[in-house]
Formats: structure tokens, sequence, C-alpha cells
């Protein structure tokens, strides 16, 4: 089937999808856009989350039909050109980055709830990031740049 | 595998009767999970996500809820955790945000697992299940009545789940949960209370614990004939009670716990939310809240 969708501001047409794919395949084999990881495909390791109309979703538990005509944006949607989002520049400065394959979807979530809550109490951001698994960095430096972006975000 | 992508209830009923195969779809959360493990081939998708009245939820003449399939666990704490909290506070302990942004009630009684979140507090707030096929229309069947078998519900397959209602809480919900970590848990298995301070009874819910969500009956029946709601909770009374849920589960071995343990498991927490749901009661904590 055919899926016509927007992606990161642009519109998107991905042909021959299978019926069950999901969203995240599409992305990263058909739209060309790798950076939703692909680990778990069960919705327990947040690697693979995107918006979806606005909302934080893991991709790889989408139906890629259930996107056609909606809004998807992506960590490749966060950077204006080529200055980073602020949560991504604070991941960097923060060295919250190892090996980086969880990285692009805790940039996404921790940029959802910056968005909805200017400044996060730490049991907040856990709660928030709760769906999101690292195997490097033991967390710690991944609240430090949450916590950064946060204050950037309310300053600025 | 088909893709049928219905806008409207009446065509959703239509898909779902020329194709009784086609395995719904709302958020996605366990069904892509069985597609992407290759689990279950199924000849045919379909999406209710179009169907806009699904996400919808009213306060019904009798005074009741009555909460569309389609609504988001996101949306059911945020909306509706003042009046149907132990419901809300199932809905909390649901997989991360991103699985609650998609996740909903009604795709929880369709999968029908042991383990859903949702059904002990279903159960312990006497919710009714409202279905509905293009030949037969509307019929409710009551959460008690809903869960036949591991996995395996009342639903006939051409029939679709529209909503679920229930009453908003006359007294103090609790739900708690055994898992390994405080988020993105299976149950282990869960307990869920509801007082009814009104009609004198208690209303439970046991998860995970047995081949079905199932209520603690001969629990509920101490405590309608044995609960002195003038006074302190009896020690003798609340260990009873746990005594008594604990028999009510019949739990399995597996890879997240033994049957042994969950049978103490219940019990404790059932000791535990009754406390909880008492002292609440008695604070009038309850009553201040509701207004």
């Amino acid at each position: 089937m055919r899926v016509t969708f927007t992606v990161n501001g642009r519109p998107e047409t991905a042909d021959d999808v299978w019926e069950g794919e999901s969203l995240l395949y599409v992305l990263r084999e058909r739209v060309g856009l790798p950076g939703s990881k692909n680990a778990c495909e069960q919705g327990e390791c947040g690697s693979c989350t995107v918006y979806l109309d606005g909302t934080p979703v893991c991709a790889c538990l989408v139906a890629a039909g259930q996107a056609e005509g909606r809004e998807v944006r992506t960590v490749e949607g966060l950077a204006d050109g080529d200055r980073l989002d602020p949560v991504q520049e604070a991941f960097v400065e923060c060295g919250a980055v190892q090996c980086g394959f969880c990285t692009p979807g805790l940039v996404v979530q921790a940029h959802d709830l910056i968005e909805r809550v200017a400044q996060p109490s730490d049991a907040e951001i856990r709660e928030a990031l709760a769906g999101n698994l690292c195997r490097c960095t033991g967390y710690e430096k991944i609240l430090d740049a949450v916590r950064l972006a946060a204050a950037r975000k309310a300053a600025s | 595998m088909d893709f049928l992508q219905p806008t409207t209830w009446a065509e959703a009923l239509a898909a779902k009767a020329d194709r009784p195969e086609a395995v719904p779809v709302q958020g996605g959360t366990d069904v892509m999970v069985e597609l992407n493990f290759d689990l279950h081939r199924p000849a045919a998708l379909l999406d209710l996500n179009r169907v806009a009245e699904l996400a919808e939820w009213s306060s019904e003449p009798d005074g009741r809820l009555r909460v569309g399939a389609g609504v988001p666990y996101v949306r059911l704490i945020a909306e509706l955790g003042g009046r149907l909290p132990g419901l809300a506070q199932a809905a909390r302990t649901v997989g991360s945000p991103q699985i609650r942004n998609r996740g909903t009630v009604g795709g929880n009684l369709g999968a029908a697992s042991p383990a859903g979140d949702s059904h002990p507090p279903l159960l312990a707030g006497d919710a009714v299940i409202e279905v509905e096929s293009a030949a037969r229309g509307v019929r409710t069947i009551p959460a008690a009545e809903f869960y036949l078998g591991v996995k395996r519900s009342a639903l006939e397959p051409d029939e679709l789940i529209r909503a679920f209602r229930m009453s908003p809480a006359t007294g103090p919900q609790y739900f708690s949960k055994v898992g390994t970590r405080n988020a993105m848990v299976i149950a282990v298995c869960s307990f869920a209370i509801a007082l009814h301070p009104g009609e004198r009874r208690v209303g439970t819910g046991i998860g995970s614990a047995a081949p079905t969500p199932r209520r603690a009956r001969a629990a509920e029946e101490f405590l309608a004939a044995e609960l002195d709601w003038d006074a302190r909770l009896d020690p003798a009374v609340l260990a009873r009670f746990g005594e008594l849920a604990a028999q009510a589960a019949s739990p399995i071995d597996d890879v997240r716990g033994t049957a042994d343990y969950r049978r103490h498991a219940i019990g404790v927490m059932a000791r535990r939310t009754l406390t909880w749901a008492w002292n609440e009661f008695r604070s009038g904590h309850f009553e201040r809240r509701a207004g």
C-alpha cells in the first residue's frame, strides 16, 4: 500500500508498504531517516520515540497506515539547520551521549517534557524518561542534560 | 494482509462483520508487538484511530461515565483521574509515557490478558463493557463476565468494543501492583479495591494471578458481612480479608514469579489497599476531595 504523510514538515510518500509494517520501518528504510533507532520492537526501550501529531510515541508500535495523512517529527527534525536544538546541545555539553544508540529517543522525549513542563522536578524528569533505556551512561549525565536544557529554555 | 481504515463507527462495524478475522488496532501497543515478532499474521488489521467518537467520553444521564474504547491512558489520567481514581492509578503504571500516550482501556479489554492493568479496577468498580455488532446491535457485558480465559473474552468475532461504563467513585479506590521496577513492568500480580460506602460494600479485582482477571468474591462477601463502617479497621477482619483474597487467586509459576509468591503477594496487597482505602474513608479526605 501507499502511505503519504508529513515528516519534519516535508510531505513524504512511501510505496509498497506492507500492511503490518511499523512507522519506524517506514521512516528508516523507506524515507531514509535512520535517526530513530530500531532496538526492541516492543515499546520497551524508547529508542524509536518520535512525535506523531505532536505526541511522543514509540514508532515501532504505530502501524504505518495509522500515520497516513498525519504529521511526524523525528530527531532529525529538531535542529534548525546547522543549529542544534537546546536539548541536543545540552546532551553534548553534559556528556550525556556515550554509544549514542538511545540518544535520539531520549532527546525527543526530553524535548517533549520541557515543552510541556517549563521547570521539571527531578521526579518529573525521571517519570518522563522512564520508558527510555540507556545501557552506557547510568542516566546521571542524561538527567544533568535535561536540567540544563530546561534551565536554558526557562531563561530564554 | 489488508489494512482496513474505517472513518465512522458504522463503517467499522460493517468491516468487522465482513471480515470477522480482522484484528482491531487502536494504539498498537499490544497488536504491533505481535506483528513485529511475527507471532501473529492476521489476514487484516482494522485500524480504529480514525473513528473519532471512540476517543470521546461523556457523563450519561444515569450519572455513569461512558468512556470510548479509544481514549488513551494519558487522557484517562488527566481528565478522569478524580472520578475514576482506581483506574487512573492503574493507568499510571502502564508502560511508559510513550505507551500511555497510545494505549487504551479498549485495547486492554480486546487483548484480555490476565496481566492487563485496567482489569482489576474495572472489576472492583463494577464496570460494564459496551460492545456492538452490525447484526445484533449493542450488548453490555459486566466486567466480571467479560473475561473467559487467558486472552479470551466474551467478545464475538463480529463485535467491536465501543466503550466502558463506570460510575464515578463514591468512596476511596486503590490499585497496587508488584513488578521488578517502577515503570515498564508487566504485573507479576496486582490488586484493586473500591469502597462503595452507600451500599456498605467493597469491590475487588485480582490481576495476573489466575487465568483471567477476577474478583475475590468470598473476600467481598466477608467484608459485606463483617466490616463495621463506623469503626476503625479490626485487625482480625483485615487479616481474614487478606487470606480470602489470596485464596481467590489461582496463579501459576512463570518467568515473572511463582504461584506461591503471587498468592502471598495478593494477600499482602489486599490488606494494604484496604488499609489505605479505609484510612482515607475514615479521615473524611475522600468526601472533601470529591466535594
